[in-house]
C-alpha cells in the first residue's frame, strides 16, 4: 500500500521524522536497511547542545556565535540561528518522552563542555546519549504504531515526470536483505536518513560499517543535489588500532593529549578540525599520541565515562584509570550531503532529507561537538512536517514499472559480474588512500593521484562484484552495493577537494593553507547530468 | 587459530554443518575474525555487525554455548560459534529478530504519559540507569529457557524496558503498563537469572522482573500460579474462583 510519507533509514533522524510526520496526520512507513536502534546514532557519546544554562551562563546568542565561528563562513546564518532556537525545545522534549539524561543536583539535566562551546552546553546521559535517545525515539515510534521494516536496502528512488517534464519522486527500490527480492514501495514523499559516508576512509573511521552514503549517493543519481562534499571531519581520540571513539566529553572533562615524550603539544578544547592537525602533526613527526584521563580519578570515570574505560580496556588493552590512551584522529562525521532548502526539501520534488545525510548548511566547514544529535532533532521533525503537508497535496500518478525492471535486472546482473578483482581489497585499499591524501592534510597532486585511482577502480568494478550468488541474507551482495555507492561518492569528494583551492575547517591543503573568502567562500554544489558529474561553487 | 562456526543455509534445501577455519589473527574480536574469513577466505559467511563498539547490538551469537557480543569478545582456539536461540535462523549467524523485537510493543515499553516539569534528582535517574543502557542485542531473549515452554512470553529485555518506563518517575500510568506484563510476563518468569550471566550491559533482567513482581502484588495482582497451588477452587477470599 501506498504510503504519504516513507523514510529511509531508522536512526534518530528517521525516527524523529516519523514521528512527526504520523502526528501530522501523514501515513507513515520506516525502512532501514538494518534493524531500529542499531543505527549510528546509538554510538553517539558526547551530549546534544541546547543553551539551558544549567551548568554555567549560556545563551542562545553564544550557541550560535560558536556554531559560525566554527563553521568558517559555510553556514547559512538563518539556518544556525533556527537550529540554535529550537534547541532547548528539542531538549525539552526529549525529557517529556522519557530519555534518562544525567542530572544536577538541582534536578537539571546536566550539561558539559565539549570542543568550541563557550559554555557547558551538551545535555548528557553517560557517555550513552545517543544510544538512550535513540532507543527512547523507537519506544515512541512503537506507541504511535509506525510500520517500520527492517533489512531493506535502499537500491534506487522513483522518479516520474509530470506533463511539464518535471521530475517529482514516487518512492523506492529496495532489496529486501532476508528474501533477496526486490520490494517497490510507493510513496508521495521520500525523506532520507540515510547517514554519511565516513566508512569511505575503511578502517580509519569511527563510524559502524553502515555509514556507506546510500541515500546521498542514490540521491544524487536521481537527480537531487549535493554540497560540500570535501568536508568531512575528523575527531581527534580514536582509539589508535581500532579506530573506536573515546568522546569528547574526555577532554571537556580535563583530560590531556601528550605525544611520546609526555608533553602536551595543543589545546584539547578547540575545535576537532584543529586538534586533530595538531595531533596528525605529531605523528608525521614520529611521535605517538595518548590521551591521558589519569588525573580525573575513578570516581569520575565511572559515573561521566564508564564505556570510554570499557572501550580501552578492550580494544587497547589499557585502563585509562592508570595508563595512557593510545589514540589517532578518525573519520568521524560527513559535513557533507543532500543540499536541502530551509523545509529539508531536495532539489527533487518531494525528496527531503534530514541528519547526516542532509546538508541543512549549519555545521559548514566543521561540525561542532553536540550539534549533530541536536540537528537530527530539530530537522529530523521539521522533515517530517514538511513532507507530510507535500503528501497531503500531491495528486501526481506514481509509474513504478520501469523502476522495477531496472532494479530487477541490477539485482540479477550484478551477481554476473566476472569477479576477478577483489572489492574487499580494493574497500581496504580506497580506506588507506582516502586517510592518508584526503583525509587530515590533503594537496592538490595527493587529491588528483587519488582521483585517477578511483577512476582505474570504476572502469574495474564490472571486474568485481559479489562471490556469494545466493538470495537470502546475501550480505556479500550487500556490502558489494555499498562499495558501489562509496566508489561513486568517492569521486565527488575528490573532484570537489580539488576545486577548492584554500583551506577551510576540515578542508585542509597542506599546498594552500589560508582562507581565501573571494574565491571560495560559497559551498561546493555537485549534480548529475545523463550521468555525467557537474560541479559549482554557488552561494 | 581455528574456530568452528555453525553455518546453515536453505537455499536451494536447508543444509547445515559446523565448519572450520584457521585464522592467522592474535588477540582479536570475534568480529574481527568473522571479517577476516569473510573478506578473505568465504564470501559467503554471513553475520551481521554494526558499530564494533558493543553499542548496537548487531553482532550477538554464541560462542561455546554462552551469547556474546562478537565485536567484544576475544577468540580463543577451538571456540564453536553458534546464532542465537529462541529466534529463526536465517542463514549462518544471522538471526530474523522481528518477533523479538515485537515484545517491546506487546509490552507497550514506552512513556505514556507526555510528562511536564516532573523533577528528576540524580537519585531519581539512577533508578533505571543501567536499565537504559539496553542495547536489544537479544542475547538474555536467547539465553531464556522459558521460550522452550512458552513461546508467548513477553521475555527478558521488553520486561527490563518495562521496569525503565514503571520507575521513570514522569510515568504517571503504571497501573496499565503493569496491567500487560501480568499475562506471559513477570510471573512465567523462572528467576533462573541466565539472561544476567549472559548481558553485555551488566542488565538483570530477572531483579527487574523481581521488582515488577513486588510492584504488580503492591498494585493488587497476585501471582497466578501461587492462586492455583491452592487447586483453584477457592480464591483468597474464600469465594469460588473460575
Amino acid at each position: 500500500m501506498r504510503s504519504d510519507v516513507l523514510i529511509i533509514g531508522a536512526g534518530g533522524a528517521g525516527l524523529v521524522a516519523a514521528l512527526s510526520a504520523s502526528e501530522a496526520g501523514a501515513k507513515v512507513r520506516v525502512l532501514t536497511k538494518e534493524y531500529p536502534t542499531r543505527s549510528q546514532t546509538s554510538m553517539a557519546q558526547g551530549g546534544i547542545n541546547a543553551a539551558l544554562g544549567n551548568a554555567g551562563e549560556d545563551s542562545v546568542e553564544a550557541h550560535i556565535q560558536n556554531t559560525l565561528k566554527s563553521a568558517h563562513g559555510l553556514a547559512n546564518e538563518a539556518a544556525v540561528r533556527y537550529l540554535c532556537e529550537e534547541a532547548p525545545k528539542a531538549v525539552e522534549w526529549l525529557e517529556s518522552i522519557g530519555v534518562c539524561f544525567s542530572r544536577t543536583k538541582e534536578s537539571k539535566i546536566a550539561q558539559r563542555t565539549l570542543g568550541g562551546a563557550s559554555a557547558p552546553r551538551a545535555c548528557y546521559a553517560q557517555d550513552y546519549t545517543g544510544l538512550k535517545i535513540l532507543h527512547t525515539l523507537y519506544d515512541k515510534c512503537l506507541e504511535a504504531g509506525i510500520e517500520i521494516l527492517s533489512e531493506r536496502y535502499l537500491l534506487n528512488f522513483i522518479v516520474n515526470h509530470d506533463q511539464y517534464e518535471k521530475p517529482y519522486v514516487g518512492g523506492a527500490t529496495v532489496l529486501n536483505i532476508q528474501s533477496g527480492e526486490v520490494e517497490v514501495y510507493e510513496s508521495a514523499s521520500v525523506i532520507v536518513a540515510t547517514g554519511g559516508y565516513s566508512r569511505i576512509y575503511d578502517k580509519h573511521s569511527t563510524n559502524s560499517t553502515s555509514s556507506t552514503g546510500d541515500g546521498i549517493a542514490a540521491a544524487i543519481r536521481a537527480g537531487a543535489r549535493l554540497s560540500d562534499m570535501e568536508f568531512v571531519q575528523f575527531h581527534p581520540t580514536a582509539l589508535k588500532n581500532s579506530s573506536i571513539l573515546i568522546s569528547e566529553s574526555a577532554r571537556g572533562a580535563g583530560g590531556y593529549l601528550l605525544n611520546s615524550k609526555g608533553e602536551r603539544f595543543t589545546n584539547e578544547l578547540a575545535p576537532r578540525d584543529e586538534v586533530a592537525r595538531a595531533i596528525n602533526d605529531e605523528i608525521n613527526k614520529g611521535e605517538e599520541v595518548f590521551l591521558d584521563i589519569r588525573h580525573l580519578g575513578e570516581a569520575f570515570i565511572d559515573a561521566e565515562l564508564p564505556q570510554e574505560r570499557k572501550l580501552a580496556k578492550l580494544y587497547e588493552n589499557v585502563d585509562p584509570l592508570h595508563e595512557l590512551i593510545p589514540i589517532k584522529p578518525a573519520a568521524h562525521y560527513t559535513m557533507g550531503g543532500i543540499e536541502v532548502d530551509k523545509n529539508s526539501h531536495s532539489k527533487l520534488k518531494g525528496l527531503f532529507a534530514a541528519g547526516e545525510c542532509a546538508n541543512h548548511k549549519v555545521h559548514g566547514a566543521n561540525r561542532l561537538g553536540g550539534n549533530s544529535l541536536l540537528e537530527l532533532v530539530v530537522f529530523g521533525k521539521q522533515a517530517g512536517a514538511n513532507a507530510a503537508i507535500y503528501a497531503k497535496k500531491f495528486d501526481k500518478n506514481i509509474d513504478t514499472s520501469q523502476h522495477e525492471v531496472s532494479a530487477n535486472n541490477f539485482v540479477k546482473g550484478v551477481k554476473y559480474f566476472t569477479n576477478q578483482i577483489d572489492f574487499y581489497e580494493k574497500r581496504n585499499f580506497i580506506g588507506n588512500i582516502f586517510y592518508n591524501n584526503a583525509g587530515i592534510s590533503r594537496d592538490d597532486m595527493g587529491l588528483k593521484a587519488v582521483l585517477g585511482a578511483i577512476r582505474q577502480i570504476q572502469r574495474e568494478i564490472p571486474f568485481m562484484g559479489p562471490k556469494d550468488k545466493s538470495k537470502i541474507c546475501n550480505t556479500n551482495l550487500v556490502e558489494f552495493i555499498e562499495f558501489g555507492n562509496m566508489v561513486e561518492l568517492c569521486e565527488i569528494i575528490l573532484v570537489c577537494a580539488i576545486s577548492r583551492n584554500e583551506s577551510r575547517g576540515a578542508h585542509y591543503r597542506s599546498d594552500i593553507p589560508k582562507e581565501n573568502d573571494m574565491a571560495y567562500k560559497a559551498h561546493t554544489i555537485t549534480w548529475k547530468e545523463d550521468g555525467v558529474l557537474c560541479a559549482d561553487f554557488m552561494e | 587459530m581455528r574456530v568452528q562456526v555453525k553455518r546453515y543455509t536453505s537455499e536451494p534445501e536447508v543444509k547445515e554443518a559446523f565448519l572450520e577455519y584457521e585464522v592467522a589473527l592474535e588477540n582479536a574480536t570475534l568480529l574481527e575474525v568473522l571479517q577476516e574469513i569473510k573478506t578473505k577466505q568465504d564470501a559467503s559467511l554471513s553475520f551481521s555487525s554494526g558499530c564494533r563498539s558493543s553499542v548496537c547490538g548487531s553482532c550477538s551469537m554464541r560462542v561455546n554455548d554462552k551469547e556474546v557480543l562478537a565485536c567484544s569478545y576475544k577468540v580463543q582456539e577451538g571456540d564453536v560459534i553458534e546464532p542465537l536461540r529462541n529466534v529463526p535462523v536465517l542463514r549462518d549467524l544471522i538471526v530474523d529478530m522481528n518477533a523479538a523485537y515485537d515484545t517491546n510493543a506487546r509490552a507497550k515499553a514506552w512513556l505514556s504519559s507526555q510528562s511536564q516539569g516532573i523533577l528528576l534528582s540524580p537519585e531519581d535517574e539512577k533508578i533505571n540507569e543501567i536499565q537504559s543502557d539496553c542495547i536489544l542485542c537479544g542475547s538474555c531473549y536467547s539465553a531464556c529457557p522459558v521460550y522452550s515452554v512458552n513461546e508467548e512470553f513477553l521475555g527478558p529485555f521488553a520486561l527490563t524496558r518495562v521496569w525503565r518506563y514503571v520507575s521513570d518517575k514522569r510515568e504517571s500510568d503504571n497501573v496499565s503498563k503493569l496491567d500487560v506484563i501480568q499475562t506471559n510476563g513477570v510471573w512465567d518468569c523462572t528467576l533462573c537469572n541466565a539472561c544476567t550471566l549472559v548481558c553485555p550491559q551488566d542488565i538483570s533482567s530477572k531483579a527487574d522482573i523481581e521488582k515488577l513482581r513486588s510492584k504488580s502484588v503492591m498494585a493488587g495482582y497476585e501471582d497466578p500460579s501461587f492462586a492455583n497451588s491452592f487447586g483453584g477452587g477457592f480464591g483468597f477470599d474464600g469465594s469460588l474462583s473460575f
